[in-house]
């Protein structure tokens, strides 16, 4: 890892636990600089936890994560808060706040007692708003929207702290697919014309093969593979990681590629004895479990 | 939008909602309104002229006595009183995310009332002793509660029922020491709990007052950091607010505020929960509008104050029965008016 160029943000063999509970040991992964990275896994394997210790929310018990080659704990909160920005998984919207101030409050770590509003941060929360799409919300009331609408307004929110790098906490749960493809759409988007580096944690393994342009799959607090999604998206990657049989075709959209899961009774016929169908997801959840559960 | 911005050379600017502002200005111009009629009448009635002469020193010796020993420090008190019991009542409502999240129903002011009460009925206190008492009582509260309440920070639910539970044990122990009292202390004790400002003179104004001169400022600076609070520890991180530090901080001031302000009137109810709530639904404004809670408490005591002394004719009520009244039918009328406008 040493002979790599050091990227922006990374973490240098960390240990990640809550409490007493492990969750990873010595991991290290770093974020190439421009990238849309995104960190997939089965449930429990850490993705989440990975993705919290690089926002700082956790911090790690042994190693660090370095930000521009420094500790990120180290460094004053709202300075961090100029670079990294994050989308949590909940957010809680004030009670009668209007789109426009809930965004606006993305400006806050750029803010002072004394400088509370400059014209530079009408102009760039006019623009969050805009390359999201919610501009003409600006005056409606941020729990009068639905779903979609407000993710799009806490991913302005993120936006107007105009931080070189981006992470986001599963931003598509509890969206319909429509709007699934539409906050993707929106970062892929982000990404190619602003030059964000951002950072998602996804459930959706298309999804995350669409979409990134770097892939990182994590399993029991391990990296298990990282790289573009074209070389790490593989039948065998995908059974070692989620423990699923399955086809990867190429994307009739995008060529980019396609995990089709294996029929039942092709799974069936084709897995070992000890490996019966339905339990093959469990047992692969119950050794998740174990490495979680290790110390 | 609805915000406004003050900017004035050298780039600093200020943010203000006009809705919020003109409450504001308008609580304040009410309370010197009320202020202004309680020096002025009573048993020696005073034109605002001649209390004007006598405050610059050139009164007779009775108006001297009834403005500057009587009146003003009393209306003073209560302006204090009031203006600490809700901003400390709009910090926690704010961090516990929940309206009931308040001092006087999470514990504190029933701990102010243990520490007092311990001192009146076992010590046999001196009334200074006994401010002392209330304050230390609602301290040590504020910390018994903030550690049973925390894990990995504070949750709102989790304080609000903790604190509960206190409250419910702090009331036994309050009419434990009661029983325990012979019939002067236990007569002294009746009288401080009602909550009063029946002789509040100097000695409650000086620490009061020099107690809100280091919190206030430091609690409404905390305030921008407070309303990203609102929005989950998360958020609030991520936008850069030290989340854990700001929570202790803004805590330990509410709770000195409530103690300190417990201390020099007894425990007044209903200030603290609902200053912060009509100033909010005054306001329309998100987040704790902590300079207009602080407003409101201290019209809505000083109101309270007046209608004590007068709505009933010779009787005199205490003050904190009058608070939860009009505080109390106040919020009412603004939730009914609300849902019949579709806000709620």
């Amino acid at each position: 890892m040493s002979d790599r160029q050091r990227q922006r943000l990374g973490a240098e063999s960390v240990t990640l636990a809550y409490e007493q509970r492990v969750i990873a040991r010595d991991l290290s992964v770093e974020i190439p600089d421009h990238s849309f990275t995104v960190i997939v896994g089965p449930n429990a394997c850490g993705k989440s936890t990975l993705l919290r210790a690089l926002s700082r929310m956790l911090k790690p018990t042994e190693g660090r994560v370095l930000l521009d080659g420094q500790s990120i704990h180290s460094l004053p909160a709202k300075k961090v808060a100029r670079t990294l920005g994050l989308l949590p998984q909940s957010s809680i919207a004030p009670d009668g706040i209007t789109v426009a101030d809930l965004v606006a409050r993305g400006r806050y770590p750029h803010q002072g007692l004394l400088r509370q509003w400059s014209p530079e941060d009408e102009r760039i929360v006019q623009e969050s708003m805009e390359s999201t799409g919610v501009a003409e919300l600006a005056d409606r009331f941020v729990d009068e929207l639905s779903g979609g609408q407000r993710q799009r307004v806490w991913i302005a929110m993120a936006l107007a702290q105009q931080t070189p790098l981006l992470l986001l906490d599963e931003p598509t749960t509890y969206l319909d697919i429509q709007h699934q493809i539409d906050v993707l759409d929106l970062c892929a988007e982000l990404h190619e014309t602003q030059g964000r580096t951002l950072v998602a944690v996804l459930h959706d393994l298309n999804h995350a093969a669409r979409y990134a342009t770097h892939l990182i799959a994590v399993r029991g607090g391990e990296v298990v593979a990282e790289g573009p999604p074209s070389e790490v998206v593989t039948a065998e990657l995908v059974e070692r990681v989620f423990g699923l049989r399955c086809q990867v075709i190429e994307d009739p959209e995008t060529g980019t590629p396609l995990v089709v899961p294996a029929g039942r009774q092709a799974r069936a016929r084709r897995s070992l004895p000890a490996q019966g169908p339905a339990e093959g997801p469990a047992k692969e959840s119950a050794e998740g479990q174990e490495a979680v559960l290790q110390k | 939008m609805t915000t406004k911005t003050l900017r004035t050379g050298g780039g600093v600017s200020v943010r203000y909602a006009p809705r919020a502002a003109f409450s504001g200005l308008g609580l304040i111009l009410l309370t010197l309104a009320v202020g202004t009629v309680l020096v002025c009448t009573g048993d020696f009635p005073m034109t605002p002229g001649e209390v004007l002469d006598t405050l610059i020193g050139r009164g007779t010796v009775v108006q001297e006595f009834a403005v500057m020993e009587l009146r003003l420090p009393r209306v003073l008190v209560a302006i204090f009183v009031g203006a600490a019991l809700a901003l400390g009542g709009a910090v926690f409502q704010s961090i516990s995310r929940n309206p009931l999240g308040s001092p006087d129903v999470i514990g504190f002011g029933q701990g102010a009332t243990v520490g007092a009460l311990a001192v009146i009925v076992l010590f046999q206190g001196s009334a200074v002793a006994t401010a002392l008492g209330a304050v230390v009582g609602g301290v040590l509260t504020g910390a018994v509660i903030y550690l049973l309440a925390w894990k990995r920070g504070v949750h709102g639910y989790r304080l609000v029922l903790v604190g509960i539970g206190a409250a419910a044990m702090l009331t036994s122990v309050i009419h434990y020491l009661i029983t325990k009292a012979n019939l002067v202390d236990a007569t002294r004790a009746t009288v401080w709990m009602t909550g009063s400002l029946d002789g509040r003179d100097w000695t409650q104004f000086w620490p009061l007052l020099a107690v809100c001169c280091v919190l206030v400022p430091l609690v409404l600076g905390h305030g921008r950091a407070l309303r990203m609070l609102e929005m989950g520890d998360d958020a609030a991180y991520a936008l850069g607010v030290k989340v854990e530090r700001t929570r202790i901080v803004l805590m330990a001031s509410a709770v000195l505020l409530v103690a300190v302000a417990t201390s020099a009137a007894g425990p007044i109810v209903f200030v603290s929960l609902s200053a912060p709530q009509l100033a909010r639904r005054l306001t329309r404004a998100p987040g704790p509008n902590l300079a207009v809670s602080a407003v409101m408490g201290s019209a809505l005591l000083l109101s309270a104050d007046w209608i004590a002394g007068n709505a009933f004719g010779d009787r005199q009520l205490p003050v904190g029965v009058v608070t939860g009244i009009l505080g109390g039918c106040y919020l009412l009328w603004l939730l009914v008016s609300e849902r019949k406008a579709g806000r709620i």
